[in-house]
């Protein structure tokens, strides 16, 4: 029996409603679960399930649904009860008479710290932000769909107090050798990385640690950092003290296309480093993260590697369009600038016929839920159908390991790409993490392997690679 | 090293909000995290709250505001006829707790007062003479707030009746209470009966007299001093007010017996009035509080509280701010424990101005000190501290003067912060009396309350319409 419940005004991370939904599902007797906020995208997703969404009327992003599908119903009340307890925070659960009671506000938690990390919904984060700035904090905004002005206003109020803002929609940062939100395990070394492009860093990060070369900070400044309005702020001021830091030899700036007067401006700041700045902006012709890192790698005097891939065991694959589906947004630019050179327009969004390289990462695709990085149900959804749609020839998708990321992806990933690849696609993965990555990247990759994808450390190469199996055509 | 030097240069301490697993992550890396527990802030203050963190003369007039607060030090100088020091009283007029009220909407407790205070004052001679001139509109009813006053439930203050007169030395600022009358049947429970009636004609006779000649002679007793060693002997200063009361009876103690404005007779009883009443400083306290408050008000842009306050209809609030603007909602019921064979049913909605006491960092926010009353008030030693604890998220400073030796000794937490109540969710808690819903019943229990939300949510919504935003 199906069990739909629509809670309305009830908030809960998005992260902790994928893992209540996981608690659900492995309940006894219960067949599929979903506890996600009322977002279209979740309704949608909830009517792919089979699910009866009319019970669901006017709730909105605020409200809670909470979807069960169970053998009779003590199994649903069952689920029920798993989930309220799911549902309970963990956090100050120490009950000690003396202890304080948790803080409900960055503010309240801030004496003794050095750093803020806000993840909670954009239309919040401004607040907390402010505050971790009044109290003397650095900030890394995870947080996305923050409005631009209140970017421009945070990172000028930044500023003035001498602190950094990361973000808002910044995923990733290594600061004195800490991962930040999403962030790879790599060695101390003498690269600094700063750039609007969360997955780009990541990418860089990956590639030198293949190389055998270390990061000890990598700033990110947040997807819109480049833009005209907030014109680099972040970016500038993150490069001017890495430049400062006698431990970095070599910079590297990366960001997705910015704004020409930006990319103009922070070019000649580049230009201006005592320390040897490499400039990838993506989309551009001819740029690549792999090509900034082998430029990194000259400037040190090291010879670039060649990155590790895992082929397939068969390039043949039925005829159709490319299907890129993506959950970093820097790979997925990077992805579908080479695509440029496949026959034919490559569409950039899920409405695109032919060819598309899809973020799922991206504010439109995130609101209401985790991101695809944590949460892969979206896109597991949708690489299950391009599996099953002859139109569908190639797909492409990346796998980003890494603190804060799925804890085994390729688990998950590789039933549904058995299932593509039996029924004829051609699968390729980009596989961005290191060895040190808690998830064991090489077992990810061999996972992924296994079930028919071909896999690459290095993005361009993936992306390549997807490319000319489309080029030369299906069978 | 400036911020952004720390951050490349340090071992960070991060402070987390949002998504549980990225602070695990960090926690992965041994990383020290300070997890928040954030929750949204209360419906219907999100673009409010984005203007006021967007506007830097909020925290800079909260820093006046809080100064100023911490900064008064009232002194017990005097007790006179309302009349004399209350120019609003000189009129046909009745001082009366929380936000303004019409007699149409007042409570039973509240009518049983006013009525009360009729026949005290000679202008009814009977209690439906009392009803329909006041229903008449007879009698003026302003707020004490509104006139440098509080006054505990019902609040009601006559022009004849006796008030203690709190004094700033620094400022000259002053601040007025009655004198409390004790429990049982009295009139700010709303009981209005010929021995009601009888013990306020002696408290004008006899004891404010008397007080009045012991404080001029002894000179202005240090009201700051009395509530902070009294926090240190086990009181809230608003639901237990024992060892205050006793340091106050020995302060006075000797100019008492040297005062020769009374039959020794007299005085003796005066002695026992006071040492039978556990709450005779109740009424020092909240025009202490009054004087405090009053000095903190009218700085523009501050988000800090200065009232906090009920009418037995509506729990009303003011922003210092804000100007005289009140902030209402209905007054909501204590949760409490009722005495003898009363129970919830028979409960008045919460009312009286003594929330002034949590308005200062007392009462409900130092909870912690007076474990005595944890039971009455419906928890354990363990909860009353952890009240305490949780109220120092939405207050602006820790009390220099009172503080509570539980906590190694730290002050309490004072001034409580509009914008911090609506970001966090959590809700002033008031440690308070219950009336009896029907006139005249008296006190029925005690308990603990919350201030409304609603009341909150408008006062940053106003505030937030002060401010020039981004």
């Amino acid at each position: 029996m199906d069990s739909v419940e629509v809670r309305r005004g009830t908030y809960h991370d998005s992260v902790r409603l994928m893992q209540a939904s996981r608690a659900l599902q492995q309940a006894q007797g219960v067949e599929e679960a979903l506890v996600a906020m009322a977002t279209d995208l979740n309704r949608e997703l909830l009517a792919g399930m089979g699910f009866d969404v009319t019970v669901i009327g006017e709730a909105g992003p605020n409200d809670l649904i909470v979807a069960v599908r169970a053998a009779d119903e003590q199994a649903v009340a069952h689920a029920r009860e798993t989930l309220e307890t799911a549902l309970v925070a963990k956090v100050g659960t120490d009950s000690g008479m003396l202890s304080a009671p948790p803080s409900h506000v960055v503010g309240s938690a801030a004496p003794g710290a050095t750093l803020a990390l806000i993840s909670v919904p954009g239309e919040y984060a401004f607040v907390e932000a402010m505050d971790a700035l009044e109290h003397g904090l650095d900030v890394m905004v995870f947080s996305d769909n923050v409005p631009i002005a209140q970017e421009v206003f945070l990172k000028q109020a930044a500023a003035r107090l001498g602190l950094l803002v990361m973000g808002p929609d910044c995923g990733t940062a290594i600061v004195n050798g800490v991962g930040l939100g999403f962030a790879n395990v790599v060695d101390s070394g003498p690269v600094g990385v700063v750039g609007a492009a969360g997955t780009g860093i990541q990418q860089i990060c990956c590639l030198l640690d293949e190389a055998g070369v270390g990061v000890r900070n990598a700033l990110g400044t947040g997807s819109h950092d480049l833009s005209i309005e907030v014109g680099g702020s972040s970016t500038l001021r993150g490069l001017a003290a890495l430049d400062g830091d006698p431990s970095t030899k070599v910079l590297i700036v990366v960001s997705k296309p910015p704004a020409l007067e930006v990319a103009t401006k922070v070019r000649a700041a580049a230009e201006e480093c005592r320390t040897p700045t490499v400039v990838v902006y993506l989309g551009e012709a001819g740029v690549t993260l792999e090509g900034a890192v082998s430029q990194a790698l000259e400037l040190l005097g090291k010879p670039p590697p060649i990155y590790a891939s895992w082929p397939a065991p068969s390039d043949d694959h039925r005829p159709g369009s490319l299907r890129g589906l993506f959950s970093g947004g820097s790979l997925s630019s990077e992805a579908a600038r080479l695509a440029a050179a496949a026959p034919g327009e490559v569409g950039r969004d899920e409405k695109a016929s032919g060819h598309t390289i899809v973020d799922y990462g991206d504010d439109e695709y995130t609101r209401g839920r985790a991101h695809p990085m944590i949460d892969q149900r979206l896109r597991l959804q949708r690489l299950e159908a391009a599996g099953r749609d002859p139109q569908v020839g190639v797909m492409l998708l990346d796998v980003v390991l890494g603190y804060g990321a799925h804890p085994d992806p390729a688990s998950e990933l590789a039933p549904v790409i058995s299932r593509a690849t039996a029924a004829g696609a051609a699968v390729v993965v980009s596989l961005c993490g290191t060895m040190g990555d808690p998830q064991d990247r090489d077992r990810q990759a061999l996972l992924l392997n296994e079930a028919g994808a071909s896999v690459w450390l290095s993005n361009a190469a993936a992306a390549g690679h997807a490319i000319s199996l489309i080029k030369e055509g299906g069978r | 090293m400036s911020g952004l030097e720390r951050l490349l240069e340090t071992e960070p301490v991060v402070v987390t909000a949002g998504v549980e697993v990225l602070a695990g992550a960090l926690e992965a890396q041994s990383v020290e995290v300070r997890r928040t527990e954030w929750s949204p802030p209360a419906a219907g203050t999100e673009a409010a709250l984005a203007l006021l963190a967007a506007s830097p003369e909020v925290a800079e007039a909260n820093e006046v505001a809080i100064a100023r607060l911490l900064e008064v030090r009232p002194h017990l100088v005097d007790v006179v006829p309302a009349a004399r020091v209350i120019p609003a009283l000189t009129e046909r007029t009745f001082l009366h707790a929380g936000p303004p009220l019409a007699w149409a909407d007042a409570s039973g407790p509240m009518r049983g007062a006013l009525m009360g205070a009729m026949l005290y004052e000679g202008w009814a001679d009977s209690p439906e003479d009392a009803v329909s001139k006041l229903e008449a509109g007879e009698v003026e009813l302003a707020p004490c707030h509104h006139h440098q006053s509080a006054g505990p439930m019902a609040g009601v203050i006559s022009p004849s009746m006796p008030v203690l007169v709190v004094q700033d030395p620094d400022t000259g600022g002053v601040a007025y209470s009655t004198l409390n009358e004790g429990l049982g049947k009295v009139l700010r429970y709303g009981a209005y009966a010929p021995e009601v009636i009888e013990r306020l004609r002696w408290m004008e006779r006899v004891l404010g007299p008397i007080v009045g000649d012991v404080l001029r002679r002894r000179g202005p007793v240090d009201v700051r001093s009395l509530i902070a060693q009294a926090l240190q002997m086990g009181d809230d200063g608003h639901n237990r007010n024992r060892a205050g009361t006793s340091l106050l009876l020995r302060t006075i103690g000797a100019a008492l017996v040297e005062s020769d404005i009374a039959p020794v007779a007299d005085r003796s009883v005066v002695y026992s009035f006071i040492d039978s009443n556990d709450h005779f400083m109740l009424n020092l306290v909240m025009a202490a509080g009054k004087l405090i408050v009053d000095a903190a008000s009218g700085v523009e842009h501050s988000s800090l509280v200065t009232t906090m306050a009920r009418n037995g209809t509506e729990f009303g609030i003011r922003l210092s701010g804000t100007g005289d603007r009140w902030f209402t909602a209905p007054a909501p019921l204590v949760d409490g424990l009722f005495l003898g064979s009363f129970t919830a049913a028979d409960a008045n909605p919460d009312i009286g101005d003594s929330a002034i006491t949590e308005t200062i960092g007392l009462g409900g926010f130092a909870m912690a000190a007076s474990p005595a009353i944890v039971g009455f008030v419906g928890g354990t030693a363990s909860a009353a501290v952890q009240r305490t604890l949780a109220m120092y998220e939405i207050t602006m400073a820790e009390h220099p003067s009172y503080q509570i030796p539980i906590l190694e000794f730290r002050g309490t937490p004072t001034g409580i912060d509009a914008i911090l109540v609506a970001r966090t969710g959590v809700r002033p808690q008031i440690n308070t009396g219950v009336a009896g819903k029907v006139a005249g019943v008296g006190m029925v229990g005690a308990g603990l309350v919350e201030a409304p939300m609603r009341c909150f949510v408008d006062a940053v919504n106003a505030l937030a319409g002060g401010v020039a935003g981004i």
